[in-house]
């Protein structure tokens, strides 16, 4: 595929920052004419920032833009909307379905892009009011079917269709643009089945054949190997490794992507072993509905006593797990606590059985925004295990709010958290603090067991150190057993004495928190789907 | 067994969907053996109904299919098709001139109040249907300025018997003796003792052909497209705020429309309370004629106005036949339509949250299909 002329994408020293948190340093990219480049890292390695400024998402420009140039055949191009992007000939493939429910494949395909016939009203009126012309359409849809190479039916109402078919409608929308000279594939096949998965595949070599470059990025390692002609690497905002798809297998490329030196790492602080210890959760073929992060089936054992860290890439289902077994997503499967049989779906349930769930979704269930640290401290505790209340008469409740204000200011203190009282609101506080706010009203409820989810999220790294020991202060000093759901590996070495990876919705392996990375990231992309 | 079975829960899906029109149905054929009435008289004035009220139900559909829901602020069309009578029956033009001079005075008064409406729908996405009602409400009070101050000193009435005795306002009722059913009468044909006003019914079917091609057009597509998914719609490029203004300026003028039509068949205005119920009277037939917020055809207009309307006709003299009280059945009608809209409003949130845990239950057989591939 070598050619004389320019490169159809050239990137040259891209750099971004999201308010002085330096997400992309000096990335150089090129991509000739019907080259496929797999794209792959790990979450967080800025994979989507780039293709977001390459498709002029709206995002990069509210955050003041980017530095570096985009050249396409050569010329420097700057998109100040994907619409600009899309009329240069990128389409992209997003993992979100952009698709209309009620309309079928063909109506989908050719959205706000029908060929129309232009009638007397419409000459007076304007072309909105020119009918559409429907056999026109299903040609070009069927055209576009075509060049992709799978078959789906467009007469299909895209509501009824199974998820891989709407992924394929969307590829085949952007394979109906004619000017489509480079298509951005992210994810494609985490929703697919093996053969459909296969399909894709085919379908980008075939794409390739007929000159549209695709850049693909997936988690799934073989998928790059068996269709890209070359490979790059992104970690922490840096291309740590470019390569010939040829000269590279999978084990390279994952430690090219955890890749951090195992020496620069800080032991795991004394990781026990629970070895006798009942299990205190047992979790059997457990599915959990929540968009994005789908669990298929976890099995999973959690000593009494112990600190278990789930990690895994974003999408995988390690999310899933704790927002499941709570309730707050459809779930089946079992779950025991204790010895009990734990009901799913019923939040409430959870809660009375002392178990309690620091939410990754601060802002949204976490926190009372704009109530007082007070009231959030105390609120769960109150409503569910009735403490700090007085009661009087055995008919009427008092809050107790001396009791309330005390336990409110010992956390504050325990933890650090920087605020002017306990009396300020939840909102005026930074993401950190808030962060320890929601652990602190998980401690109130003095819960048996505990769902920590993201606790370091957005966090900076002094307060990732207090929280990470809060949590296991908590857990030596009041003996409760604690789940942590990480996308950081390193803390999740760093806090626990046992680390699950979930991978493709089920449990790829535990290891004990000691292992070297490259062991755990193996299992992170091992059933990756 | 198998194909009986499927045949059962084809018929329970037929019956759950058409719930509303089959009680109206039963409602109908109880109470029209109670009413007394012939045969005859019942179609009579079915047919009149049907050529009074179509227009105004019609115009709620474009609304739902540009996602907006039910248009409440459908008033604002008749408020202008009121003001635009109130006018030319002032200037004493009477007849089919009379009503082609009021239809086209209302189109700016109307496009004028659809793109205010429409503006202000637009800043309340997803709560449309609550904030077109309160439109409704607020609009009421400018219409009473307009109507019962600024009709005399700003703008020029001339004649005493539709003024207030005080010299400005306009009276309570305005007669329009001189066009009643100018549009029926014309070209109406007499079958069987059944009167069927031909020309108002070329109007309805000249809207519904508009409606049917409307549809196949670029901008019906795209409304279509802003009805289910306003992001993705915006993805594509479409203007999605635009086209819902157009939506609602469609709907306003052809309300507008409508409310002269069915005005002229009555024969005199009500100045102050005509416009007040028509909205929820229109709503509610097309609610019982099978529609939902989200989806309604000229089907279900025509199917309502014929169910809500017989029950109109039926009711008050089937109560007075039970209980000896005419004025049970006159309760009984008021209570059924704000019923028919409430129901209708709680079974589309039903309805939603079952497809939502439908999809969860399709998503988890997947999943064990996967798995058994898989293994």
């Amino acid at each position: 595929m070598e050619k004389n002329s320019a490169p159809l994408l050239e990137m040259r020293n891209i750099k971004k920052d999201f308010f002085g948190n330096q997400v992309l340093t000096d990335i150089n990219l090129t991509l000739r004419e019907g080259e496929v480049l797999g794209l792959v890292g790990e979450n967080g390695a800025g994979k989507s920032t780039l293709m977001k400024i390459l498709f002029g998402m709206d995002v990069i420009r509210e955050t003041g833009g980017y530095e570096g140039d985009i050249l396409l055949n050569g010329e420097k191009v700057k998109f100040s909307t994907p619409f600009d992007a899309l009329e240069a000939g990128i389409g992209m493939v997003h993992q979100e379905f952009s698709l209309i429910p009620g309309f079928t494949a063909t109506e989908n395909i050719l959205l706000n892009r029908e060929p129309t016939k232009t009638n007397v009203i419409s000459q007076i009126f304007g072309s909105r009011l020119s009918t559409l012309d429907r056999k026109g359409m299903d040609r070009r849809a069927q055209d576009a079917i075509e060049k992709m190479g799978v078959k789906i039916d467009p007469h299909m109402v895209i509501g009824d269709m199974p998820v891989g078919h709407k992924q394929f409608t969307e590829i085949a929308r952007e394979l109906s643009k004619e000017q489509l000279k480079l298509l951005i594939l992210d994810e494609p096949t985490a929703v697919l089945t093996e053969q459909e998965a296969e399909a894709l595949l085919n379908s980008i070599r075939s794409m390739a054949s007929r000159g549209i470059s695709v850049i693909f990025i997936t988690h799934r390692l073989h998928e790059i190997l068996a269709v890209c002609d070359k490979v790059v690497i992104m970690r922490d905002g840096y291309v740590v490794k470019e390569s010939p798809a040829k000269e590279i297998d999978v084990p390279e490329i994952t430690h090219w992507m955890v890749g951090r030196e195992v020496d620069a790492v800080a032991a795991p602080a004394e990781p026990r072993s629970h070895e006798g210890a009942k299990n205190i959760l047992s979790v059997r073929n457990l599915w959990v509905d929540m968009p994005g992060e789908t669990v298929r089936n976890v099995n999973l054992d959690v000593k009494e006593g112990e600190i278990l860290g789930i990690g895994g890439l974003a999408g995988q289902g390690k999310l899933g797990i704790p927002n499941g077994i709570m309730g707050l997503y459809e779930a089946g499967g079992t779950v025991e606590f204790g010895g009990k049989s734990l009901p799913l779906n019923t939040p409430r349930a959870c809660l009375d059985a002392s178990l309690a769930f620091v939410s990754e979704d601060r802002r949204g269930v976490g926190l009372l925004l704009d109530e007082s640290l007070e009231w959030n401290v105390a609120f769960s505790a109150m409503q569910i295990h009735n403490k700090f209340l007085k009661n009087i008469g055995g008919i009427i409740k008092w809050r107790d709010e001396r009791a309330i204000h005390k336990v409110t200011e010992q956390y504050i203190e325990e933890l650090m958290i920087k605020c002017t009282s306990s009396r300020q609101k939840a909102r005026e506080l930074s993401g950190g603090n808030q962060q320890k706010i929601c652990l602190a009203k998980a401690f109130a409820l003095q819960p048996k067991f505990l769902f920590v989810s993201e606790p370091t999220r957005g966090i900076d790294v002094g307060a990732k150190a207090l929280v990470l020991e809060a949590l296991r202060k908590f857990n030596r000093e009041n003996g409760v057993t604690i789940v942590v759901i990480s996308s950081e590996l390193e803390e999740l070495r760093q806090t626990c004495d046992r680390i699950a990876i979930v991978s493709g919705g089920e449990i790829a392996g535990i290891l004990p928190a000691t292992r070297a990375a490259e062991e755990f990231g193996m299992l992170m992309v091992s059933k990756v789907k | 067994m198998k194909t009986k079975h499927s045949f059962q829960s084809k018929v329970g899906q037929l019956v759950r969907d058409n719930s509303v029109p089959i009680m109206f149905i039963l409602i109908c054929a109880v109470c029209i053996p109670l009413s007394g009435f012939s045969p005859s008289y019942l179609l009579n004035e079915i047919v009149t109904r049907m050529g009074r009220n179509t227009f105004l139900i019609l115009c709620l559909i474009i609304p739902i299919i540009a996602g907006l829901g039910l248009n409440f602020a459908m008033t604002l069309g008749a408020m202008a098709g009121e003001i635009a009578l109130i006018l030319v029956s002032d200037w004493q033009i009477w007849g089919i001139p009379g009503v082609v001079l009021a239809m086209i005075i209302s189109i700016p008064i109307s496009i004028l109040l659809g793109l205010l409406c429409g503006k202000i729908l637009n800043r309340a996405k997803g709560r449309e249907m609550i904030t077109s009602y309160f439109i409704s409400f607020f609009m009421n009070g400018v219409y009473q300025l307009v109507v019962l101050y600024m009709m005399g000193p700003i703008i020029p009435i001339v004649h005493d018997s539709i003024k207030l005795p005080r010299g400005y306002g306009i009276r309570n009722t305005v007669s329009l003796l001189n066009m009643r059913q100018a549009v029926d009468n014309l070209l109406a044909i007499n079958i069987g003792g059944v009167k069927i006003p031909v020309l108002t019914f070329l109007f309805i079917a000249a809207l519904c052909l508009f409606l049917i091609w409307f549809r196949r057009t670029k901008l019906g597509q795209d409304m279509r497209a802003v009805g289910q998914n306003m992001d993705v719609a915006r993805d594509a490029g479409i203007n999605v705020d635009r086209t819902r203004i157009v939506s609602v300026l469609i709907s306003t003028v052809v309300a507008g429309f409508g409310m002269i039509l069915y005005l002229q068949n009555m024969g005199n205005i009500s100045t102050y309370s005509s416009h007040s119920q028509i909205g929820m009277f229109s709503i509610a037939a097309l609610l019982v004629g099978g529609a939902s917020v989200e989806k309604a055809s000229i089907g279900n207009a025509f199917l309502g106005v014929t169910l809500f309307h017989l029950m109109f006709i039926v009711a008050p003299s089937a109560g007075a036949q039970v209980t000896g009280d005419s004025m049970t059945g006159e309760y009984f009608r008021v209570f059924v339509s704000y019923g028919v809209i409430a129901i209708a409003l709680v079974m589309y949130e039903a309805k939603k949250r079952r497809a939502k845990s439908n999809a969860s239950r399709l998503l988890a057989e997947a999943q064990k299909q996967g798995k058994e591939e898989r293994a």
